[in-house]
């Protein structure tokens, strides 16, 4: 017991790596701020694309969506970061992590706007139409805070997930928190920066986890 | 509920002042829909006068709100024309948009916006699409709840409301944007029978301050009392029209007289 303390609760250690690690969990933090957001835009237009009466429009979007959800991330991150290049295309690795990010979140944050805009009843959008409100006002307005609502625990749960998976750009060398931490334990040969990291982890998500559970009861009353 | 009077003065744009006297305020002509092999609506033709209430009578399946949703592009027709006060309202080059604001509806399920208060299910239009202030929007607002007698529940939410309050509130959205025509899809069919009353009641006031209005419904004491003319449709026709007191009294087509016995149950 009292090695095991000392391999992965070794406060000593911890102490030491904090500053490298809250360098990653910056890091961390910044990758969220854009991947969030960009992946939450792509999906709202995945899922309207998804929903188009044009076959032209909805099929490759939907062969779109299929295709990102069933690659594996890390795959896809690997792909685009060591296989832009060969198109001419040199990239960092925030960029690369930013591009997988987005096309993965997109086809994610897709299926969960495309459930909550399908769970709006049509007549919400004709009344809205009824009184001369453009077809981007009615969704604006009407359709979408609707829709945003009655998916709220999905998208807060594959927040969480998407903040869990940066930690995947440790593989193209993006000091983000893990990769950070990962770097503490290789100097110390100790696995307590790694513990810590997930502490963090922990005290970021938590909250959040359990606002979905609140959001859940409230809507199951 | 509504001062004829107060409404026509709050209202510069009302039927009764238009220049259009003599010219229908709604004209539908060779109306065709079809719902790929089924059709709905087989060659459609009626003119509403300037305040005046048509009452349309029919089977489920008629094809009466079929022909309710042409009038404002909900549905889009195969074919045929329809006029509002003469300006196109079907074909090319229409501003759909803008001719919606002339054409009030109520929904059989009021499809109120159960995020907003009653206050804002009735401002949002009026705020995005006549581009009014907040302060102009609202204002309106409350004119328009006062007249469906709901003033007092302006800031409740649709889910706070009884379904008659909820459809009086989906006709003051309508009303707020001054059209020159109301249609009424079944207003009162998702209602508990003691509510319906109200409903009705707004319904009656808007006639009498000289609203043009097209009402799809099953209550036929109201079309009684209220209607100008009855509509009577079949099989995506009209089969048969006239006043309320010879369509009810005396009807001249097996089909109409049929109906009527099933709903009267007479």
């Amino acid at each position: 017991m009292e090695k095991f303390a000392e391999q992965f609760l070794n406060l000593e250690i911890m102490a030491a790596a904090w500053p490298t690690v809250v360098q990653g969990l910056w890091v961390t933090l910044l990758i969220c701020l854009v991947v969030i957001p960009m992946g939450m835009a792509g999906g709202l237009l995945a899922a309207l694309a998804s929903l188009s009466p044009r076959r032209a429009v909805r099929w490759p979007m939907i062969a779109f969506v299929d295709f990102f959800r069933a690659i594996p991330p890390l795959v896809l991150l690997i792909f685009v970061y060591a296989g832009l290049p060969f198109a001419g295309l040199d990239i960092s690795p925030f960029t690369a992590v930013a591009v997988a990010f987005f096309l993965n979140n997109s086809a994610y944050y897709g299926e969960i706007f495309r459930a909550g805009l399908l769970s709006v009843g049509t007549g919400q959008a004709e009344a809205a139409r009824s009184t001369g409100l453009t077809a981007g006002q009615s969704l604006a307005h009407v359709v979408l805070p609707q829709a945003v609502r009655n998916v709220l625990p999905d998208l807060i749960s594959n927040t969480v997930e998407v903040v869990k998976l940066t930690s995947l750009a440790s593989v193209v060398s993006l000091g983000e928190m893990l990769h950070q931490a990962d770097l503490a334990r290789s100097v110390t040969y100790n696995a307590s920066p790694i513990v810590l990291a997930a502490g963090i982890y922990l005290a970021i998500l938590w909250p959040c986890v359990r606002l979905i559970s609140r959001f859940e009861r409230r809507m199951a009353t | 509920m509504i001062d004829p009077r107060a409404a026509r003065t709050a209202d510069p744009t009302a039927p009764a002042a238009a220049p259009a006297a003599g010219r229908p305020a709604l004209e539908i002509a060779a109306l065709h829909k079809s719902f790929g092999a089924t059709t709905v609506l087989s060659g459609i033709d009626l003119a509403v006068a300037p305040s005046e209430l048509v009452f349309v009578l029919g089977p489920s399946g008629s094809g009466k709100s079929t022909m309710l949703r042409c009038c404002n592009r909900l549905e889009e027709p195969d074919s045929g024309t329809i006029l509002l006060k003469g300006t196109p309202v079907t074909g090319a080059g229409v501003n759909l948009n803008q001719i919606r604001q002339r054409i009030g509806m109520v929904f059989q399920a009021f499809n109120l916006y159960p995020h907003l208060t009653a206050l804002k299910n009735v401002t949002l239009a009026l705020r995005k699409v006549r581009g009014l202030s907040r302060a102009e929007a609202e204002a309106r607002a409350v004119e328009a709840l006062t007249q469906v007698g709901l003033a007092d529940k302006a800031g409740n939410h649709p889910a706070a409301l009884s379904g008659g309050q909820q459809q009086r509130v989906a006709i003051a959205r309508a009303l707020a944007l001054e059209p020159e025509v109301m249609l009424f899809d079944e207003p009162t069919s998702a209602l508990d029978p003691e509510l319906v009353g109200d409903v009705l009641a707004v319904m009656r006031d808007m006639k009498s301050a000289g609203m043009t209005m097209l009402v799809v419904s099953h209550e036929m004491k109201f079309a009684q009392e209220a209607a100008d003319r009855v509509i009577f449709m079949d099989g995506g026709s009209i089969v048969e029209q006239g006043p309320p007191e010879r369509i009810f009294g005396a009807p001249e087509h097996e089909r109409t007289r049929a109906f009527l016995s099933r709903v009267t149950g007479g």
